[in-house]
């Protein structure tokens, strides 16, 4: 398959809409990204315990499931089954010594291996397998596995693949260790599905501009402003990086003259019950938001105290589900669970500050189905090479998941910077 | 279970006046069917199965409700939309001194501006409500929504 993308600009200022629905770069996309050499998050080691427990998760649209064996290590296998095609486990999650495809009790270990179909030999001396099938040469695909503190990653081509920790770099190892700094307790899921493509939903993540200002729960009741001290981090290749900012770090003064439109609702609204935005300093580096994005499909969320991992699930060109798996700490007190759970008000489907998100993506994805070659404007925080930044009005890591986006997929512009 | 008919109307009425307050957007008349110390939860099936506590919406007194409720009026950007509650009748669990315990079916569809209208959630309430005066008041409601997968996003209560 080849694909060939016009870009108006080689720094990516100008992204052409047309990428948000062509089924064409879609197919692409999952053959060069997620069946690519990228590492895709699939989940957390804590959601595995035991020998034999198992999820099955989606990588791109490729369903997979993500098991411990016996002997303990992990694995991840393509959850289809080799024989006709159906889906092995059907289950979300559980415990198996096996995996038995229910059309015709093919059998799969733990570990992803086709172990063995019934009437391989046949029945008194008649029909039954080839003599010379191998089990082995029709076993399920199998992703590499990697571990990061705790979040497992996998990739489809490990031999092009970079080492994981290679692949994260000092920033995305660095960030992973700060929320994974110790045993983690699972407190829930939740899903949403966005009628828009995955990628408007990886672009929202890394534009720092809209956070203070879709989001007005933030700056309305001072949870996070664009007035406060932090940034925005990439690792050297700009394909993950990081909005983040400091607690307190600006006063209601600055806040008001930032946001003149806003300024009067400061004063007058008011939560009459503020234990909502009580936040527990629980990090050596004071952070109260931080949102790590690694590429495809990852994000770690700090909201305050309710933190998260999310993956994103692409749908079909149009629509993205983001799956979200909230955690605390294992040692985490009663009443320190119950501020987390309270704090997930602030998160997911229905969180003060991201609820806007989804309809946001959807009514870009709806406005852009007839934009023909028009091409979406992406300038704040400057043009040209792609650098960190000490203040988050910006949107330049948008044109660094481009750069990454358009390598992987052989559609770099000519002299296009990386 | 044993429930008397007067009872069982008073709650019923509590319960339409529920649906109908969020469905007409009069979403401070719906706060009001609460006790000050109530307890309001969207919670999912998908982690109700798995023991896991993890919420969509969690108000544990009345304040919250109020607080969401003022940021949805005033803060809050969300897909504008009509709500529409279709409600099964009350399935009574228990009854504990003042306080009644029922569970109730619900289909919540979303219709949007240019008319178009979809299923947005599906599940069941657990209600612990009281009756005093012939009024019934709403001690706690746990959303128990079989719609794991929300659609687009969650902005008005369910």
């Amino acid at each position: 398959m080849t694909a060939e993308v016009r870009w108006p600009r080689n720094d990516y200022s100008r992204v052409p809409y047309r990428l948000h629905h062509d089924e064409g770069l879609y197919a692409l996309e999952m053959e060069r990204i997620f069946r690519g050499p990228a590492w895709s998050y699939l989940c957390l080691e804590a959601e595995i315990p035991n020998p034999g427990d198992f999820r099955t998760t989606w990588i791109g649209d490729m369903p997979v499931v993500v098991s411990r064996a016996k002997d303990g290590s992990i694995h991840a296998f393509v959850n289809r089954c080799s024989h006709r095609g159906a889906t092995i486990v059907r289950e979300l999650r559980g415990n198996a010594e096996r995996h038995v495809c229910l059309y015709h009790r093919w059998t799969y270990s733990t570990a992803g291996e086709l172990t063995g179909l019934p009437f391989r030999k046949g029945l008194k001396g008649e029909g039954g397998m080839p003599d010379d099938f191998e089990m082995k040469s029709v076993s399920p695909g199998k992703m590499k596995v990697g571990n990061c503190a705790g979040m497992l990653f996998g990739t489809f081509q490990p031999d092009k693949a970079e080492p994981l920790e290679k692949y994260l770099g000092e920033f995305g190892t660095g960030i992973i260790r700060r929320f994974l700094n110790r045993p983690i307790r699972i407190l829930g899921y939740s899903r949403q599905l966005i009628a828009g493509n995955w990628k408007l939903y990886a672009e929202n993540l890394r534009d720092t501009y809209h956070a203070s200002l879709l989001h007005e729960f933030f700056v309305t009741y001072g949870v996070d402003r664009a007035t406060q001290k932090g940034g925005v981090k990439m690792d050297e290749r700009h394909r993950h990086n990081m909005n983040h900012a400091y607690a307190a770090t600006d006063t209601q003064e600055d806040a008001k003259a930032a946001y003149a439109d806003t300024a009067a609702r400061l004063d007058r609204m008011q939560l009459r019950d503020k234990k909502l935005l009580q936040f527990k300093n629980e990090f050596p580096d004071g952070m109260n938001l931080a949102a790590p994005t690694l590429f495809p499909n990852a994000l770690l969320i700090q909201i305050n105290n309710s933190l998260a991992t999310r993956q994103i699930r692409p749908k079909g060109v149009g629509a993205h589900e983001v799956f979200q798996t909230v955690f605390g700490y294992a040692d985490d007190d009663e009443a320190m669970t119950r501020h987390r759970l309270l704090s997930v008000n602030l998160v997911g489907p229905a969180g003060f500050v991201s609820m806007e998100d989804g309809e946001a993506i959807e009514v870009v994805q709806k406005a852009t189905r007839s934009a023909g070659d028009a091409a979406a404007v992406v300038e704040m925080g400057g043009r040209g090479p792609v650098r960190d930044l000490t203040h988050r009005v910006t949107e330049t890591p948008i044109r660094g998941f481009w750069s990454y986006w358009a390598e992987l997929m052989g559609v770099e512009p000519e002299g296009a910077i990386r | 279970m044993t429930v008397p008919p007067e009872i069982r109307e008073t709650l019923t009425a509590l319960m339409a006046e529920y649906a109908m307050a969020i469905d007409d957007n009069r979403l401070e008349d719906w706060v009001e069917l609460f006790d000050e110390t109530c307890d309001y939860k969207v919670v999912t099936r998908e982690n109700v199965e798995q023991n896991l506590p993890n919420v969509l919406m969690w108000c544990d007194n009345k304040n919250m409700l109020r607080d969401r409720v003022e940021s949805y009026r005033h803060v809050n950007l969300y897909n504008l939309h009509y709500d529409r509650h279709v409600l099964g009748p009350l399935r009574f669990v228990k009854e504990e001194g003042p306080i009644w315990t029922f569970d109730v079916s619900y289909s919540l569809f979303q219709t949007e501006l240019e008319g178009a209208s979809r299923l947005f959630s599906v599940g069941k309430y657990r209600v612990e409500a009281t009756v005093e005066n012939g009024a019934g008041r709403l001690k706690s409601v746990v959303v128990v929504a079989d719609t794991g997968l929300v659609p687009s996003l969650l902005a008005t209560p369910i």
